[in-house]
């Protein structure tokens, strides 16, 4: 739950461009995720205040902000993962593929719209198991191996485990049960990716995997990264070095928040 | 050395010592109990105990392989009523509950494990003896039952609760619906804790003597089916340490110490079961 008063936050988003950055404009047509006007509450206490917000296609769309400004509540909007809260309640216009998120059913959207989370969460089952979870809770049975090879495969992390696919996903180390974990939602072949901080409990080695790997999914889907820790890799190298807006500089230079 | 420091000292020592006291005053009694029970039964217990039949007043020998047999089905009828309740509600609390009524659940399964159990005997005898006209098996357990509900309730309730959140939000992040994510990741992730919480209550309410005195009674013989008056160890052990005879005082140590070693299997039972891998996820 958000502490930090609300601030709007339609000032910070950046899309990340390619490095060097400059020739691709965002692919014309509706974006992927569109935000208008949105306001969150959590019972009588308003976290977020009219947020509106573009996600393109095949972009990864990375939020930076102080901690507690909302930028997971914001997330969890766009999968409504919120309702687990509850008196939780999001207000306005929030569409995927012009379809409307809040009204739409939540198994078909959340099949639809991914999601990696903070630290690591694998079921306590095997690898396969766990990769193979979202196959069979969206109605695919049968030979599933083809499938579950394929997102470990995705996720840069089949080598490091299919020796051990009928093992405890336990017993993996943190970087690998992230990565474990985002396999796990591409195994559902989602359009957008949410990733909530996913490198935020990993050590920095774990962590430039993770980035490479989503990078390279970038072509697939549509991502939508939170950072908590400001993190430097190529692809994001754009907003720190030339913001595009006098606010973001303020914030990465540390002048705020 | 100054004055706090000396004082600061003594409150150590003090303390330290009142501490030591409670926990060997209580180990000791424990003990007491324990080699008590083991010399006195272990000197009785033989062979005959557990595949005789009691003999007739006045002659000796005989076993309680009835009572072996009749406590071992009055804790399987237990169960089979009381745990589906008890598990079911506990997943009810803990998954889909919230608000006044779960709150007035909870309150209720706590008053109804604070109530005496003789108070169960009362309920079960009102509600399967009376109208049946004759102590049965049925009103032992059923009396059994109501007093395994809020045990495995609460205990259920307690051990998916501390299934870490984030595991729910991985399944309904996939689309699992809510019962979906309950039943294959919530529910399995917590089933070592929750069949510890089902066999300790178990191991509860098999010593249990009050509740059966009017409904299960006792019974000399064999009592086949679940309609008939039913021996169990406790009762017997209530019957036969009130006795005036020197045999009976020997069997019902012996009943004793065979109830004990029945408590004993099934709580280490239950501890290696949760030892076995609660793991939580690891993580850098």
């Amino acid at each position: 739950m958000a502490t930090a008063k609300p601030i709007t936050m339609d000032s910070t988003p950046t899309q990340t461009q390619p490095a060097g950055g400059g020739e691709a404009e965002p692919a014309p047509g509706l974006p992927k995720l569109r935000v208008r006007d949105m306001d969150f509450y959590y019972g009588a206490k308003q976290a977020l205040q009219s947020i509106s917000l573009d996600m393109p296609a095949n972009k990864i769309t990375a939020l930076i902000g102080p901690s507690g400004c909302g930028k997971s509540t914001f997330l969890r909007t766009l999968n409504r993962m919120y309702e687990t809260v509850p008196h939780a309640r999001a207000e306005g216009d929030v569409r995927l593929d012009g379809e409307d998120v809040l009204t739409m059913d939540v198994t078909e959207l959340r099949r639809r719209v991914g999601m990696a989370f903070q630290r690591p969460n694998p079921f306590p089952k095997s690898i396969f198991d766990n990769i193979a979870y979202g196959l069979r809770v969206n109605g695919m049975h049968g030979a599933l191996s083809d499938a579950v090879e394929a997102s470990l495969r995705r996720a840069a992390v089949w080598d490091e485990v299919k020796d051990s696919l009928h093992k405890s996903a336990y017993a993996l180390s943190g970087g690998q049960q992230q990565r474990l974990c985002i396999a796990r939602a591409l195994a559902v072949n989602p359009e957008v990716l949410l990733l909530d901080e996913p490198c935020s409990a990993l050590d920095p080695i774990a962590t430039a995997k993770i980035e490479e790997l989503l990078f390279a999914l970038k072509s697939d889907l549509t991502g939508f990264f939170l950072l908590g820790k400001l993190l430097e890799v190529n692809e994001t190298r754009t907003i720190f070095k030339k913001p595009a807006r006098k606010e973001t500089e303020d914030y990465i230079t540390g002048r705020f928040g | 050395m100054g004055m706090r420091t000396v004082w600061r000292k003594a409150v150590n020592i003090l303390m330290f010592s009142l501490t030591g006291l409670a926990t060997l005053f209580t180990i000791a009694l424990l003990f007491f109990i324990l080699g008590y029970l083991l010399w006195y039964g272990g000197r009785s217990v033989s062979w005959n105990f557990f595949t005789k039949l009691p003999t007739p007043v006045g002659e000796t020998g005989g076993g309680m392989a009835n009572a072996i047999v009749g406590s071992g089905k009055l804790l399987l009828l237990a169960a089979l009523i009381g745990v589906p309740v008890g598990f079911l509600g506990g997943v009810y609390l803990a998954e889909f509950g919230g608000g006044t009524f779960s709150f007035l659940v909870r309150y209720t399964a706590d008053l109804l494990n604070g109530i005496p159990s003789i108070v169960m005997g009362i309920f079960a005898y009102t509600v399967v003896v009376l109208p049946m006209r004759h102590f049965s098996a049925l009103a032992g357990g059923l009396a059994l039952a109501v007093m395994l509900v809020p045990i495995v309730l609460r205990s259920t309730e307690q051990f998916l609760r501390a299934v870490p959140v984030p595991l729910r939000e991985g399944a309904l992040a996939l689309g699992a619906s809510k019962w979906r994510a309950v039943a294959t990741v919530v529910v399995p992730a917590g089933f070592r804790g929750i069949a510890t919480g089902i066999l300790l209550s178990l191991a509860r309410v098999a010593g249990e003597t009050a509740p059966l005195l009017f409904t299960s009674f006792s019974n000399r013989f064999w009592a086949p089916g679940w309609d008939q008056p039913i021996a169990s160890l406790p009762v017997m052990i209530y019957t036969y340490a009130l006795s005036p005879y020197e045999d009976w005082h020997r069997q019902a140590w012996a009943a004793g110490l065979v109830l004990l070693a029945l408590v004993f299997i099934i709580t280490t039972g239950s501890r290696i079961i949760l030892s076995l891998g609660f793991q939580s996820s690891r993580s850098g």
